[in-house]
Order: structure tokens, then C-alpha cells, then sequence
């Protein structure tokens, strides 16, 4: 039951991850500059090295727990499973939507995680801890990097602060689902090794709050907000994201670079 | 880096000094400080690793780097693990490592001690010109060509260089 806990939990902390690291994939090429193309897919392979890291451990855990049957791994965790099995937020499955709405996503985000891993880095589990050690640099990085372009976009010409304040509407119901501890992450804050969201959601309000400030954007008021991801209850846009990156692995199973 | 007990760990580290990172080929893996430990019982050798970013493109390189050199040099089973913690920082690049950068035309990374805590987001970070050795620079990108350089221009001599991020 706790092995359950453990692993849900992993496999939660590694599937949002992944997703957004595809998501800011599809920027590759495409990017406003290249200097800026370069920024976000080197945020994506940050955030896939972290997936990974999640999903090697997450595999490990299975197959302690069913000796006998046939291994997991990482690429079978990240390649093999569909839409149900997946635990993400649904902000990040989101489209990316203009440059406005993906920095911004990606601000929400990195915000979270910033928070999320300086507590997990003192986890009783080693190897959550180390992860969570590792990738706080990262996402120093990228929480800097993001502010940044909230702040550029939102207090600048008139049209990039209308569209800071449409991806705002786009996004911010869905900001909320982050910080609701589902069961495992409630189990696995109880067992001491996991960080209940709640605990983050005053400080990263602040670190909202004090960004938007700066970029001239307001903080918008408290209204309804979207759930799901974390039970399985996807929106439409998380299968064709797993039909384009699983689509080699279901065509030619066991493929390899 | 550890304390050197015996003839064959100390060939071992030797050539290990010889494999280089396929993306800065002018460091070599110790310069980096991406190797942890190493320990050799006749031909048998493990040798211990630490990624530097999570994404890391070039660790799986440098493993195979690594495989290739000792068998080429007679050693049989060799085995490479990976360890998280404590996590990579560049503070454990050697000077000699940061100067052969600096040579190369990459800003080698400033003490993380002094500019990347945690705690300061937008503080903007001194950066000396490799080329001119001007530290009247810019940022011009937080992120570079790899994951663990950032895009920076002289106001000097003009010249735009990599640097490579405290970490």
C-alpha cells in the first residue's frame, strides 16, 4: 500500500514533467528568435532529464513490488501508457497557444516546482531528495528566465499586454488544480516523504503576485477552477500529445535509437 | 576528488583525464568534476558519475567515451553507475578546467557561493569577457547552445561569447 503511494506520487511528479517538456518541444524551430527557440527547448530537455530521473525511480518501485512480471522502465512508463494512467495537471496538456501563453504557463509552473523541490530536497526518501536537489538549479533557471518574459511582455506594447491578459484568461482556472493535494500526494505528505501542494499555494501567490506587479498585470480575483488531471479525467488535447509521442514505440514496439 | 591508493587507480584516473565532453571537447571529464569515484580490483573497474543538468544530452557519450578508453587500454568489466546527490555544481570544475575554457572563448562559471543562490532571481550577474577581459558585458540569452551555457556580449570589444552558468 505505501509502495502504491510511493509510486503514484513518482509517476505524478514525472508525467508533469514530461508533458510539459513536449509541449515546449513543439517550439523547436518555431520559436520568436533563436536565441529564444534555444531557451525553451533547453527548458524542455531539463524537464525531460527530471522526467526521466522520476520514471527510472517510479519503474525501480514497480518492479520490486511485482517480482515476476515483466519489467517496467522508463520508456515503457513514458511510451506505453494512455490517457487514464496519466496523473498531469491539465495546465500543462493545455496547447501552447501564442509565445505570451507558453512563458506564462511556464512561469505558473516553474513557480510551483521552485517551491515544490526546495521542500522535497528534504525528503526522508534519498532518491526523491536528490532528484529534487538536482532539478532546483534548473528550475532557478527557468523561474528566472520565465519571469523575465512576463515582466517584458506584460508591461510592454499594448498589444503584448492584451495578450498577456488573454493567456491569462486562458490559463488561470486551471492554476488551481496544482496546489488541491490529490490522494497520493495527501498519502504520501502523511507518510513524510511527500510535499502537500497546499502548504506551497500562499507562497507562490506572493511570488505571482510580486511578478505581476512588475509586469503590470493583475493578480485575477478568486473563481472556479478546473481539476482532473491528477484522478486521469484528461481534457481532449492529452491524447494527441501521447498519440505524437508514442507513435513510434506502439508502431515499432522496442525501438531504439 | 579522492585519495589515490594504489598503482591501478591511479592509471585509471589517468586515462580518465583523457576523456573529454563531446560538447566542450577542450575539458576533460575530471576538469568537469562529473566523476565521483573510482575503484579498481584487478581488472574489474566501477566508476561513479554525476550528470550535470538532469537532460543532459552528452552523459550517455561520455559514458561509452568512458567504456571505450578502458577496454582499450585492457581493463574488462567496467561498470558505470550514476548518482544524483549531492548534485553536480560547478564549483567542482578544476582552475585548470576553467582557464582551458576561458582559452577556448567560454566565460569560465563564477563562484556559485557569490551569485547563484536560490535567492537571487534577478540580480544580474558580473561576467568577464574571455576575449578582452572586459567586465562591462551583457546577457543576451539565459540560455546558450547547451543547457549549461548562457549567451553574453562584450560592450567592449563587442565580441558576443558563451558562458558557462554557475550551476
Amino acid at each position: 500500500m505505501q509502495s502504491q503511494t510511493l509510486i503514484n506520487y513518482s509517476l505524478y511528479l514525472a508525467d508533469n514533467t514530461l508533458i510539459l517538456a513536449q509541449r515546449n518541444a513543439e517550439w523547436c524551430g518555431h520559436g520568436p528568435v533563436l536565441e529564444q527557440d534555444i531557451a525553451l527547448t533547453n527548458i524542455s530537455l531539463d524537464l525531460l532529464g527530471q522526467a526521466r530521473s522520476f520514471y527510472q525511480y517510479a519503474a525501480e518501485l514497480i518492479n520490486a513490488a511485482n517480482p515476476g512480471a515483466a519489467p517496467a522502465t522508463e520508456d515503457s512508463l513514458a511510451y506505453l501508457r494512455d490517457v487514464y494512467a496519466f496523473r498531469n495537471c491539465l495546465i500543462n496538456e493545455l496547447p501552447n497557444g501564442d509565445w505570451g501563453q507558453t512563458v506564462l504557463r511556464q512561469f505558473f509552473f516553474s513557480a510551483y516546482q521552485f517551491l515544490l523541490y526546495e521542500k522535497l530536497k528534504q525528503s526522508p526518501d534519498e532518491t526523491l531528495a536528490a532528484i529534487a536537489e538536482k532539478s532546483l538549479k534548473e528550475v532557478t533557471y527557468h523561474l528566472r528566465w520565465s519571469s523575465e518574459w512576463v515582466i517584458r511582455l506584460g508591461d510592454g506594447t499594448e498589444e503584448s499586454h492584451a495578450r498577456m491578459n488573454k493567456a491569462l484568461d486562458e490559463l488561470w482556472s486551471f492554476t488551481g488544480e496544482i496546489f488541491e493535494a490529490a490522494p497520493f500526494e495527501k498519502a504520501a505528505a502523511e507518510a513524510g516523504y511527500g510535499v502537500d501542494p497546499a502548504s506551497l499555494k500562499d507562497a507562490w501567490m506572493e511570488k505571482v503576485t510580486d511578478i505581476f506587479t512588475q509586469a503590470t498585470l493583475t493578480v485575477p480575483a478568486q473563481r472556479w477552477m478546473q481539476t482532473g488531471g491528477k484522478e486521469g479525467k484528461h481534457s481532449e488535447h492529452l491524447g494527441f500529445i501521447l498519440a505524437e509521442m508514442q507513435f513510434l514505440q506502439r508502431a515499432y514496439p522496442n525501438a531504439q535509437w | 576528488m579522492h585519495a589515490v591508493t594504489d598503482i591501478s587507480t591511479r592509471q585509471v584516473w589517468d586515462l580518465l583525464e583523457e576523456v573529454t565532453d563531446p560538447e566542450v571537447p577542450v575539458l576533460s571529464i575530471l576538469d568537469l568534476g562529473i566523476v565521483r569515484d573510482v575503484k579498481v580490483d584487478n581488472d574489474k573497474v566501477n566508476i561513479v558519475i554525476t550528470p550535470t543538468y538532469s537532460g543532459c544530452p552528452a552523459m550517455d557519450v561520455i559514458s561509452m567515451s568512458i567504456r571505450m578508453q578502458l577496454l582499450s587500454h585492457g581493463y574488462k568489466e567496467i561498470n558505470i553507475s550514476m548518482v544524483l546527490s549531492p548534485a553536480w555544481t560547478t564549483d567542482w570544475m578544476t582552475e585548470a578546467g576553467k582557464q582551458k575554457l576561458k582559452a577556448y572563448g567560454i566565460a569560465p562559471p563564477n563562484h556559485s557561493q557569490q551569485v547563484c543562490k536560490t535567492e537571487l532571481f534577478a540580480d544580474a550577474e558580473a561576467v568577464q569577457c574571455p576575449h578582452c577581459d572586459s567586465w562591462n558585458t551583457r546577457r543576451l540569452s539565459e540560455f546558450g547552445s547547451t543547457a549549461c551555457k548562457s549567451l553574453f556580449q562584450c560592450n567592449d570589444c563587442h565580441e558576443p561569447f558563451d558562458y558557462f552558468k554557475c550551476h
